[in-house]
């Protein structure tokens, strides 16, 4: 019965494809900065699926302890960067990142 | 059973996942986030740790994915503009996904895990939430303080950011009223007849 | 340690002190404390150094010639060099000139300087130059000798820049320097090539030689085996060879090594004592102060090459093509100069010609073997070249350091006492007296000995020596005079251009006087006498320029010359006054002789300082060499004055009865005026060939080789291809953000695959 257990295998994998959309997200929205950040908090999503996963797999509750901190890490990392595209929006009347080449001196 | 529900909702979290990236439009890019959130708190639970599920559901959706639709909804934006571009990059942005999950999968199949020996989401304690909180109050203390003064500087910094003054809205000093003294309100002249001031 | 070699000590080191004490402390002493200093120790050491030398030359009981070793300096190998004093006469004959010309030239600047405001500083430096001379003849070795030897060239430039604010004074000094550093490689070159040989040979006792510890350098070790012919080994060569016999290839000729030595040395010896080829810097040199120019430009440093061939007489007297070469050059530059000095108007620069073409006269002495002669020559020389210079620097002091001698005339009269004592100058360097007896001028002796000695001698190059000499005498006799006439008789000339060039520090001048040029109704100069204690040390030179030739020729020449000199020199080569001489005074037991010259019957040779000397009487010597003893003719020993007499008829007539001749000659510039008022246009072609050659080859490798090449690879290349890259990478740095994450990911898919494929192996 071994195929019908849920496995570890089973969420890694589900995380591995959140990650690669995650990845592939940042790639092809690379105009739109909301969905950056969108594409950001998958990508610590399928870290925490994963956290998660090894923990309880492994009988250790300490990858959940580290999940919410990635979740709060998460969370503060979405509430300055949305502050930041507000403030950018206020400035600029736009958000296309295309357009942010001040660091080029 | 397990395995069933598995594959149902890892199925809705990949696709919404994907459609949170290829929408057109920011608000359904955020509500498709706030389904792959919904699911992925299910899979959780499906492993039994449900505190994190609930976390996920109360931070991401309640919050983050709020705070998303919020901004999205607030700002007055072209959307479709920011789209343009979006099959420049998508050969690339394939081919490097696919290299990524390619790696990610030899990695996988070439590491041995102990999974599934020690099947226990809650050890040590009844529940997960008693779990958790056996350790995050005493081992992790600092660890907690710590997120929470991360969360409280991340607060400040975009209560910061987004704050600005505006002196074109009249507002009502109530300090500067009551603290006002005659004299810096009322003058006395001497008026002579027919010269004026 | 004896009073003597307190005395010794105190003459060599002293104004080394002096000059430090003056010239670093200069802010606490002041002028007057810093001349006080100097001043006082070294008349403190010319007193001295003329005890030592009455002590050895005239108390008839010289004292043996010795070292006193005053602290080791190298000790390499065979490469050992102390800081020495050797005593010999040599040494105290130079101490004795270079102290007492320092003393008298050190009173002189008190007045002559009296108005100019580095007057500290100038003290100092001739006090460091009276040190490092009297290091240079004290000196035991060829190294300490060196190091004298660019000691008096650094005072020699510091003094010739002395007013530094004078663009030509500067130019002088650096002429002079860097004329003189092609005579010092030479130098440095020939101490190398000595080092190169004079290495000990295996299984040879070198105590038979009379060497107690062989050293390359120490004059008592290179000459004891150049004089014996010791066998030595070369670096480099497989045997051991006598040291006369040595060759070996430098700059891919062939040469005999004694004889490149001797070449390289009298190389040095050229550029310090302004030899042909080299003399182009001691005219310009007289833009110092003049006691810079009698003290170091007459008297003392321009003899130093003098000096080191005499010292080094023992290698150049078996050396034939290197005194042959010293002969020529010294005859042409004593030729040479004369004709130039015809046609000079400076009065410093007549009498720099002068000295060039005295230095003529004492090295074709040396390369004919006369050694000496030359260092007796050198010796009057001093006196009365030092007594020219400073009668002319009385005169230019008093003329308002007017120095062209078309702007003077009628200055007699105004400047009795000068004119006096150039008077004995002039009568001392064309060496006046009469032939055939001892009574003249200090020049007498000692220019005629040595005309003499170039007739007598069997070398090839004597004849040529002798006329050139010949011709030289009339030629001093003609512009010596010239000078005394267009200075001091006739009437005033006043230089109606108003030029004032010259004028070294007329900012600084404290005098009162008219500068105005007009000319009195009485066609006198409007010149003062200089002050008194410029005047005591004329007087003194003078009676040395009287004095120093009778006095001493029995020391130098003659009768005592083998007490006197002990071997310092050797003396066997000697014409004239050798032991195979015309006119022997080889032996010790000459000095009962008749202290007559021409002594026919005077006792033949011995070895000097033999102890075989009792025997030099046998008959059977004076047979041996009664066929070398010829008189010399008596056309020969009046040639010198005849044609002195000539010389000054012909200046009488030029300059005194007809002097519209010689400016009308030198108005119409005729080639022959031309030619020797440019010098023989040595500078002209000195400047095209090495200044502009140096400045050709240096635009060459500046604009070339610098700037395309070492620069164009070097840091042009660098910063150019830096640049260039920079500024493609800073289009890769695009400065929007999301390139970053793209990078950033690609990277980390890329290092994962990495990592893994390395892995997999």
């Amino acid at each position: 019965m071994a195929g019908l257990e849920l496995t570890l295998g089973h969420y890694l994998a589900v995380s591995a494809a959140l990650f690669t959309i995650g990845v592939f997200g940042i790639f092809v929205n690379r105009k739109n900065i909301i969905v950056i950040l969108m594409s950001i908090e998958l990508i610590l999503l399928s870290v925490n699926i994963n956290l998660v996963a090894f923990s309880v797999f492994n009988g250790t509750i300490i990858g959940q302890v580290f999940a919410m901190l990635v979740l709060t890490v998460a969370a503060a990392e979405a509430a300055v960067g949305l502050a930041i595209l507000v403030v950018y929006f206020r400035n600029r009347g736009e958000i296309a990142v295309e357009d942010v080449n001040v660091l080029h001196g | 059973m397990a395995l069933i529900a598995f594959y149902i909702l890892s199925t809705i979290v990949v696709l919404s996942a994907l459609f949170v990236v290829a929408a057109r439009n920011p608000v359904h890019s955020v509500l498709w986030l706030i389904l792959a959130f919904f699911t992925s708190a299910g899979l959780l639970v499906l492993i039994g740790a449900e505190f994190l599920a609930m976390l996920l559901v109360v931070v991401y959706v309640g919050a983050v994915a709020v705070l998303f639709l919020f901004v999205v909804m607030m700002l007055d934006i072209d959307f479709t503009e920011l789209k343009q571009g979006f099959q420049n990059y998508l050969v690339v942005g394939v081919l490097v996904a696919l290299a990524l999950l390619a790696e990610i999968g030899i990695v996988a199949a070439a590491a041995t895990f102990g999974g599934g020996a020690q099947f226990n989401a809650s050890p040590g304690a009844a529940t997960n939430a008693e779990a958790l909180s056996q350790v995050l109050y005493t081992d992790y203390l600092l660890l907690f303080q710590m997120s929470g003064i991360v969360l409280l500087v991340a607060m400040m910094g975009a209560i910061v950011l987004t704050l600005r003054s505006r002196p074109s809205v009249k507002r009502q000093n109530i300090a500067e009223q009551t603290g006002r003294k005659r004299k810096d309100a009322v003058e006395l002249k001497d008026v002579r007849p027919g010269q004026g001031i | 340690m004896t009073f003597q070699e307190i005395a010794a000590i105190f003459i060599v080191l002293a104004p080394g002190i002096a000059a430090a004490v003056s010239g670093l402390g200069q802010r606490f002493l002041g002028d007057k404390g810093s001349m006080a200093v100097t001043t006082t120790i070294v008349i403190a050491a010319a007193l001295l150094a003329a005890w030592q030398f009455f002590a050895w030359s005239l108390g008839g009981q010289a004292g043996a010639a010795h070292t006193i070793v005053l602290s080791r300096w190298f000790n390499v190998g065979t490469f050992i060099a102390d800081w020495a004093i050797r005593i010999d006469a040599l040494s105290v004959t130079m101490m004795f000139v270079v102290t007492s010309v320092s003393a008298i030239v050190h009173t002189y600047s008190i007045g002559y300087m009296s108005d100019d405001p580095h007057r500290a500083r100038f003290f100092a430096y001739l006090s460091l130059f009276t040190f490092a001379m009297l290091m240079l003849v004290t000196s035991d070795n060829f190294i300490q000798l060196f190091f004298g030897w660019e000691g008096v060239g650094l005072a020699s430039y510091l003094l010739i820049g002395f007013w530094y604010r004078k663009a030509s004074a500067n130019s002088a000094a650096i002429k002079a320097f860097v004329v003189n550093r092609v005579g010092d490689f030479g130098f440095a070159l020939g101490i190398m090539a000595l080092v190169f040989m004079i290495q000990p040979a295996a299984g040879v006792d070198y105590t038979q030689f009379g060497i107690a510890q062989f050293s390359s350098i120490k004059f008592d070790t290179v000459f004891a085996i150049v004089s014996h012919n010791a066998p030595i080994q070369v670096i480099g060569q497989a045997a051991a060879t006598p040291i006369q016999s040595v060759t070996f290839d430098f700059l891919g000729v062939h040469v005999w090594g004694l004889e490149m030595a001797a070449i390289l040395l009298f190389i040095g010896a050229m550029g310090k004592s302004a030899q042909f080829f080299l003399h182009t810097w001691l005219p310009d040199a007289m833009e110092g102060p003049t006691p810079v120019s009698a003290l170091i430009h007459a008297a003392t440093m321009v003899t130093a090459g003098v000096f080191l061939v005499c010292r080094a007489s023992p290698i150049f007297s078996v050396c034939e093509v290197a005194s042959n070469v010293v002969t020529v050059v010294g005859a042409v530059t004593c030729l040479f100069a004369a004709t130039v000095g015809l046609a000079q108007n400076d009065i410093k620069r007549v009498v720099a010609y002068s000295t060039c073409s005295q230095l003529g006269y004492m090295f074709f002495a040396a390369g004919l073997g006369a050694y000496g002669a030359a260092m007796f020559h050198l010796f009057t020389h001093a006196f009365f070249k030092a007594l020219l210079f400073l009668g002319a620097g009385s005169v230019i002091h008093g003329m308002h350091h007017e120095q062209d001698m078309r702007f003077m005339g009628g200055v007699r009269q105004p400047m009795m006492f000068t004119w006096v004592m150039m008077l004995i100058g002039t009568l001392a360097l064309i060496g006046f007296g009469i032939p055939g007896t001892d009574i003249g001028f200090a020049g007498f002796f000692s220019k005629d000995a040595i005309i003499e000695t170039a007739f007598a001698s069997d070398s090839d190059f004597g004849p040529f020596a002798f006329w050139c000499s010949i011709s030289a005498a009339l030629l001093t006799s003609f512009y010596s005079w010239r000078l005394m006439f267009m200075t001091f008789e006739g009437r005033y000339r006043p230089n109606t251009h108003a030029h004032h060039d010259d004028h070294a520090h007329a900012d600084d001048h404290g005098h009162g006087h008219d500068h105005g040029h007009h000319a009195p109704k009485d066609g006198r100069a409007p010149a003062h006498e200089s002050p008194r204690i410029m005047l005591v040390p004329l007087l003194l030179l003078a009676i040395g320029a009287v004095l120093a030739g009778v006095l001493f020729k029995p020391q130098f020449l003659t009768t005592n010359a083998d007490h006197f000199w002990q071997g310092a020199i050797v003396r066997e080569s000697d014409p004239m006054y050798g032991p195979h001489g015309v006119h022997p005074f080889g032996a010790a037991t000459a000095t009962h002789a008749p202290a007559t010259e021409h002594a026919a019957q005077a006792a033949p040779a011995a070895e000097h300082g033999a102890p075989a000397a009792a025997d030099a009487h046998a008959p059977a010597a004076e047979g041996a060499h009664a066929e070398a003893h010829h008189e010399l003719p008596a056309w020969v020993i009046w040639a010198p004055f005849i044609v002195t007499m000539t010389g000054f008829v012909g200046a009488v007539i030029f300059y005194l009865l007809a002097p519209s001749v010689p400016r009308r000659m030198a108005e119409n510039g005729g080639p022959m005026h031309t030619f020797l008022s440019h010098k023989w246009y040595f500078d002209e072609i000195y400047n095209f060939i090495f200044v502009k050659g140096t400045a050709l080859l240096g635009d060459l490798f500046w604009k070339v080789g610098d700037k395309k090449i070492i620069d164009g690879l070097g840091p042009d290349g660098v910063t150019g291809v830096t640049k260039a890259g920079a500024s493609g990478l800073s289009k890769l740095h695009t400065g929007y953000i999301f390139h970053y994450a793209f990078v950033v990911l690609i990277s980390a898919v890329v290092f994962v695959a990495f990592v893994m494929l390395g892995q997999g192996r």
